[in-house]
Formats: structure tokens, C-alpha cells, sequence
């Protein structure tokens, strides 16, 4: 163990760290706005890099014929409880298409560029837009009507979502992996270190999405009305925010953070159906960290998994795993002793 | 109405005539849908170009989906005893299914031909046969060509699961014969997305050698991080990721990999002193006939040797007994440990009472990575 292995440990480690904040912020994101402990959250980054995979084979990925049957199923789900809350049909069909028509162009777009091999660029943009554009779906599809419900419900059906998710993850990518090709293939010699063109873009992406988050939430007015939901959630409908809203754009901000970070994984590792789950825990023990309350709190609990992990799996790699997630035990120890019972639900 | 009666009467005779002349039932249990489906479909397409009769008995199958299911595979291996009162069960490709399906069949006295490398507890495998080399039989090929290249410490890099267990433990077995060391045993998971740790602490006992055991597009990520570490020895994969994948996922870090691998997917290549190398060509040749060039795999080749098998012992238990009957199961179950040498596909089979496993050591090939392809070390 000497400085120059300890310094790739820790680059190798931040690096991990990176994306996982990104994740852990899009679980404190969710967790606030909505209550809902967003397992599926890892799902996204899976969809997100495989998406972008099946687009470099050349063909039309199955994720848009999901896309498609799911904001079907969404439009149906509107255009009953508008009919049947507002009694007439025309603006029934009106909440139905505005449901379903951006969710059909995006699938449109993407069945005709599936066989075109596109640039990279355009391909990992039209991924970005199908991933995203699951999130309010998800959101309508399974959350919406139960709102109102304990966190522990919300929790059973995110643990729903995510097996439901996984298993058409299955169907639609099969079961081998896809290692996609690097954004920047270059090398820098830092050192004993060496810098892939590829770490760089994870480090930009990640601290450029983490600076837009907070200029979003503290000046735009939709991010006022999502803290404002989050702080309140009565309050802010009397204020007329509407909760409805709130959480399908937190669930559309969930599902870009996602597949950002199936983008930036995707070439740095072999991404397969099921590896967005162990990620998207990490990023949970993130968020946990940070009491799934605070920004800055889950971004330094992300790096801090990945360092461990890092030097974990140099130390012990055999327990690496039980090393990562272990941590969350002294945390909520901590937490619990530090806070008393405030933290209970009210 | 003396119409019906010839009618009836040549009714029984032909009914006679059939009970006579019994059919061979064969009992298929296969992933064909699920996690394990990449494996079961070749085994039945492979079983789909079988002959209509075996050692001058018609075939009768009946072939059924355990959807990698434990629970659906038990029940299939139920109904095939009881219901269709199979001569003998071919399944699963599935690890999971195909051992609970093993209490199933011994209790019927029914032989089972697994198409998975299932480990079963001393004394459980009586009625239980397996296809697939073990990893002992592909550590011994390896470690004979670790010594051919002058290496004398290895790097281990493996699966936390059973896999890389048991290759862990066939190649401290197989390298202390032979004077090889395991110098370092660094472990990871499928899913996860960084090594670094790992190849870091493994390079720096420097060994000659690192073995990495993974499996299919698994193999990739380790390979790349080992590479891109400057790793200058020889790198290693195991039989699991001898596919297209290991290229696929790492490209040209790829290069120069050694790979074991059973002899039937590289056919051609096999020098001709290899003794698989006719029944290997036979199966690809057929195989690709019927599914496309391109189309062998491992799993498909296993239900080849089902049928090699079946054509050697099939005429042994005649001798004793007619298929349907439980003389007859039991009889083709001393015929496999007694049929001896066996020449498939996949290398040489030789059960005895004691082996189920039964592979001789002749059986692995190594392969090199060279321009993206494999291509057999002689």
C-alpha cells in the first residue's frame, strides 16, 4: 500500500462515487416530494445503457414498445378518473392525449432511428428522452392514485415496480450484457494515475447535473413548487400546486438523473438487466447517509460509498459488499441517537 | 356387421402388433422460457434433428418448459413419470432445476440425463447423469498448459458465487501437482462496476499468470480492468466465457487470452489427433444445417451426446428388457456405468458406479484469443 495505489484506489473510487450521487440525489429528490422510497431508481440506469446499447446494434430497442404500452395504459387511467371527476368527455380525451402523445413521438422518433445507425450523440439523446420519459408514467401508472398512502405502502410498490422492471429488463435485453463504446476515447498520464477521457465526462456530468439541480430547486418556480410540496404537501395544494404534478416531474427528474448515469456507467463497465438494482442500492445507502433529507449530505455519502467500496475491494474483496452496505448500521445508529424520534411519521 | 367385425379384429391385431413393438419414451424438461432460456432452446432444437428411431426403436418425446423454475421443473419430472412413464428424462440446463428434479426421478427409478453441471450430495446421484465436464477435467487441461508456458504463480480473480468456488478448488488441486502456486485470491460480482481494487492488489504480487473466472459477457469487464492496469503476464478465462461474448464486451483487450473450452464449438479446428474431433465436426455439421451457419453452442452440443449416449446404451438394455418398463429404466441405468469409453462431441465419457461426472482428462482444449476470434493451441 503505498501513494500511488492509494491514489487510484481513491480516483477508481470517486469516480463510483460520482454516479453514485447522482442516484442517492434522485432518491432524496423522490423521497421528499412524494414519500416514496424509489427502489427502482437503478432500473433507469440499467434501461438507460442498455437502451443505448441495442441502439449501437441497429435496432429499435424493446424499451420503446414498452414506452408505447405503458403510456396506453397511462392515457386510459387519465381519461377515466378525468371523466369520471369532471363528468364530460372532451376534456377527459384532452388529459388522455396530452398523457399519451409525447411518450408516441418519442417512440416514433426512436422506431425510425432504431435501423439508421445514427451518431452516438443522437442515439444516447433519444435514450436520454425514452428513459425520461417512463418517469411520469411510472409515476401515473402505479403511485398516483395511492398518494395518499403510508410510506411502507409506497415502499411495497416501489419493491413491485422494481421486479416488474427487472423482468421486462429481461425480456427486452436478454440475458448477456453490453459494454457500450466509450463518449471520449483517450488516456492521460497524471502521475501514477491514469485518467480515462471517460472519467472525466462522469466527473463534469455529475458536478454539472448536481449545479443545475440547485439552480432548478432555488430559482425556477417549478422547483420552488416541488420544495414547497416536499416541506408541505397540504399546504402547497391550498397554495394550488398541484401534487399530481409535482410528483410526475419529480419522477421525470428521476428517471433523466437515471439515465445520465446508465450513459456515463455504460462504458466503463459491462452493464447487464439486472445491474442497476446493486447500483441503485449503493445509491440509496447514500441518501440513507444523508437522513433522505439533504442534498449536499447525500452527495458526500456517495462519494464516501465509493471510496470504501474502492479500498474494500482492495483489502477484502470477498466482503466488499457486506462492507458497502454495513455502513448503514453506525449511520442510523448515529441518526437515531442524535435525532431522537422526530423523524417518525406524522 | 361382418364388416365391424373384421374391422375389430384387425383393430386388435394392429393393437397387439403395437404393444409388441413398444416405443422409446423420452422425457425432455428444458428452460425454455426464463432466465435459463438462452440455454434450454438449443438443447431442444438440438433434440428437435434427432433421429425417428433409436437402435430400431420409434421415438416418442415429450418435451416440456420448466420456465428455469424449480417448482414447474419438479412438477414436469412428476407428470413425466407418472403420467407419460418415460424411459428416461433429458433435462434441465438449469443448475437450480435440474437438482430438485433428481429426488424425483431416482424415487421413480427413472434415469436422468442432466444437461447442467448440477452437484448433488454423495450417494444422491445413483439415477443421475451428467453432460457437461466438470471443472476439474477443464482445470487439468489448464494447468497442463500453465506448465507448458513456464508459469509458477497465478492470480486468482473469480466469482463470489459457487463457480468461482469450485474452479478455486480444482485449480489448488490440479496446481499443487504440478508445482503452480495461487499466489493471490481476489473476488467480484457479476454486477459489479469496478475491479480496479481487485486487479490492483492481484498485480502487485506480480504472478505469471491471472485467472479470471467469469462467466459469458461477465468475462469482459475483469479482462478490460487487468489490461488496462499494464498487466504484462498471461491472462486466463474459463470454459464459461469461451463465446463470442468475451470479444464482444472486451474487444481488443481480448487479444492473446488463453480459454479453455470443451472441443465440440471449435470442430474444425481441432487437431485431428483430438478424439472428439469426428463426432465435434458431425454435430456442427448438422446442427448448422438445420439452424444457419454460425448457430453451434455448447448447450446444443450436449443434446448430441444425449443422443450418442442413448444409441450406445439404448441396445444394451433391450437385451434385458422392453422400453415401458421399470426392468427396462433400470437396466439402461446399469448400461450407462457399464457402455465404458464413450466418444461425444464434448470430449470422453466414461461413468463408472463411482463417477457420474465422468469425463476423462483428454477432453479440454485450450484456445487463444487471435484477431478477435479463437483459435486452438496445438
Amino acid at each position: 500500500m503505498d501513494l500511488s495505489i492509494t491514489s487510484i484506489l481513491t480516483l477508481d473510487g470517486l469516480t463510483n462515487g460520482a454516479i453514485y450521487a447522482l442516484l442517492g440525489v434522485g432518491i432524496v429528490l423522490v423521497f421528499t416530494v412524494t414519500r416514496v422510497i424509489f427502489i427502482p431508481q437503478g432500473e433507469f440506469v440499467a434501461y438507460g445503457a442498455l437502451t443505448l446499447a441495442i441502439f449501437q446494434t441497429g435496432k429499435v430497442p424493446g424499451t420503446v414498445w414498452l414506452l408505447l404500452i405503458l403510456a396506453a395504459v397511462a392515457a386510459l387511467m387519465e381519461l377515466v378518473t378525468t371523466w369520471r371527476h369532471r363528468g364530460s368527455a372532451l376534456p377527459a380525451v384532452m388529459a388522455a392525449l396530452r398523457t399519451f402523445v409525447p411518450a408516441a413521438v418519442v417512440c416514433a422518433v426512436s422506431a425510425w432511428a432504431g435501423p439508421r445507425n445514427l451518431a452516438l450523440p443522437i442515439q444516447a439523446l433519444l435514450t436520454v428522452c425514452i428513459v425520461t420519459a417512463f418517469g411520469p408514467l411510472v409515476y401515473r401508472v402505479a403511485y398516483q392514485s395511492l398518494a395518499g398512502a403510508s410510506s411502507l405502502v409506497l415502499l411495497i410498490v416501489s419493491v413491485g415496480v422494481h421486479f416488474a422492471m427487472t423482468g421486462l429488463g429481461l425480456l427486452f435485453f436478454g440475458a448477456e450484457g453490453f459494454r457500450n463504446p466509450p463518449f471520449w476515447d483517450t488516456r492521460f498520464a497524471l502521475g501514477p494515475l491514469a485518467l480515462s477521457g471517460q472519467t472525466l465526462i462522469i466527473f463534469a456530468a455529475s458536478a454539472a447535473l448536481i449545479v443545475l439541480l440547485w439552480l432548478f430547486f432555488e430559482r425556477s418556480l417549478y422547483g420552488k413548487a416541488l420544495r414547497a410540496t416536499a416541506v408541505n404537501r397540504l399546504g402547497a395544494r391550498l397554495m394550488g400546486i398541484s401534487t399530481h404534478a409535482a410528483g410526475q416531474l419529480t419522477f421525470a427528474m428521476a428517471a433523466l438523473i437515471g439515465a445520465l448515469s446508465g450513459l456515463l456507467i455504460g462504458p466503463t463497465t459491462t452493464v447487464f438487466y439486472d445491474s442497476g438494482f446493486l447500483i441503485g442500492l449503493k445509491g440509496f445507502v447514500a441518501g440513507v447517509i444523508a437522513g433522505l433529507s439533504s442534498y449536499p449530505g447525500a452527495l458526500l455519502g456517495a462519494l464516501a460509498v465509493g471510496v470504501i467500496e474502492s479500498f474494500g475491494s482492495f483489502w477484502a474483496s470477498a466482503f466488499k459488499e457486506v462492507i458497502v452496505f454495513t455502513i448503514v448500521l453506525p449511520v442510523l445508529l448515529w441518526r437515531s441517537l442524535r435525532s431522537g424520534h422526530s423523524n417518525e411519521e406524522h | 356387421m361382418k364388416f365391424t367385425k373384421i374391422a375389430l379384429a384387425a383393430a386388435f391385431t394392429l393393437a397387439a402388433l403395437g404393444s409388441a413393438h413398444a416405443e422409446l419414451t423420452i422425457g425432455v424438461v428444458q428452460p425454455l422460457t426464463g432466465p435459463a432460456s438462452g440455454l434450454g432452446i438449443p438443447v431442444k432444437n438440438g433434440i428437435m434433428i434427432w433421429p425417428k428411431t433409436i437402435a430400431g426403436e420409434t421415438v416418442k418425446l415429450v418435451v416440456l418448459d420448466d420456465a428455469t423454475d424449480p417448482t414447474t421443473g419438479v412438477k414436469d419430472a412428476q407428470r413425466l413419470v407418472t403420467e407419460d412413464k418415460v424411459d428416461v428424462v433429458v433435462g434441465s440446463s438449469a443448475t437450480p432445476v435440474a437438482i430438485p428434479m433428481a429426488d424425483v426421478t431416482a424415487e421413480a427409478g427413472t434415469p436422468q440425463l442432466a444437461t447442467s453441471p448440477a452437484g448433488l450430495p454423495p450417494g444422491k446421484d445413483k439415477w443421475f447423469f451428467r453432460l457437461p465436464q466438470s471443472n476439474d477435467v477443464m482445470a487439468f487441461a489448464m494447468v497442463k498448459h500453465m506448465k507448458a508456458q513456464g508459469v509458477k504463480t497465478v492470480g486468482f480473480l473469480g466469482y463470489t458465487d459457487a463457480y468461482g468456488e469450485l474452479w478455486l478448488k480444482a485449480l489448488t488441486a490440479e496446481g499443487e501437482k504440478n508445482g503452480i502456486k495461487i499466489v493471490g485470491t481476489e473476488r467480484f460480482a457479476r454486477a459489479d462496476t469496478s475491479v480496479t481494487g481487485q486487479v490492483l492488489k492481484l498485480t502487485s504480487a506480480n504472478p505469471d499468470a491471472i485467472l479470471i473466472v467469469a462467466s459469458g459477457s461477465g468475462a469482459g469487464m475483469p479482462q478490460k480492468a487487468v489490461m488496462e492496469r499494464g498487466y504484462k503476464g498471461k491472462v486466463y478465462q474459463t470454459h464459461a466465457a469461451a463465446t463470442q461474448d468475451l470479444m464482444r464486451t472486451a474487444g481488443k483487450d481480448a487479444e492473446g487470452t488463453f480459454v479453455v473450452s470443451g472441443p465440440a464449438t471449435v470442430a474444425e479446428q481441432l487437431p485431428d489427433s483430438h478424439p472428439s474431433k469426428k463426432m465435434a465436426v458431425a454435430f456442427v455439421t448438422n446442427y448448422e444445417k438445420a439452424y444457419g451457419p454460425g448457430s453451434r453452442n455448447q448447450f446444443a452440443g450436449h443434446s448430441a451426446d444425449v443422443l450418442t449416449v442413448l444409441e450406445k446404451a439404448v441396445p444394451l438394455a433391450l437385451k434385458k428388457a422392453k422400453p415401458g418398463t421399470p426392468e427396462f429404466r433400470s437396466a439402461l441405468r446399469d448400461a450407462f456405468e457399464t457402455m465404458g469409453r464413450t466418444v461425444i462431441s464434448h470430449g470422453v465419457l466414461e461413468w463408472t458406479p463411482q463417477n457420474h461426472w465422468g469425463y476423462t482428462n483428454e477432453t479440454g482444449v485450450m484456445l487463444k484469443v487471435v484477431n478477435g476470434a479463437f483459435k486452438v493451441e496445438q
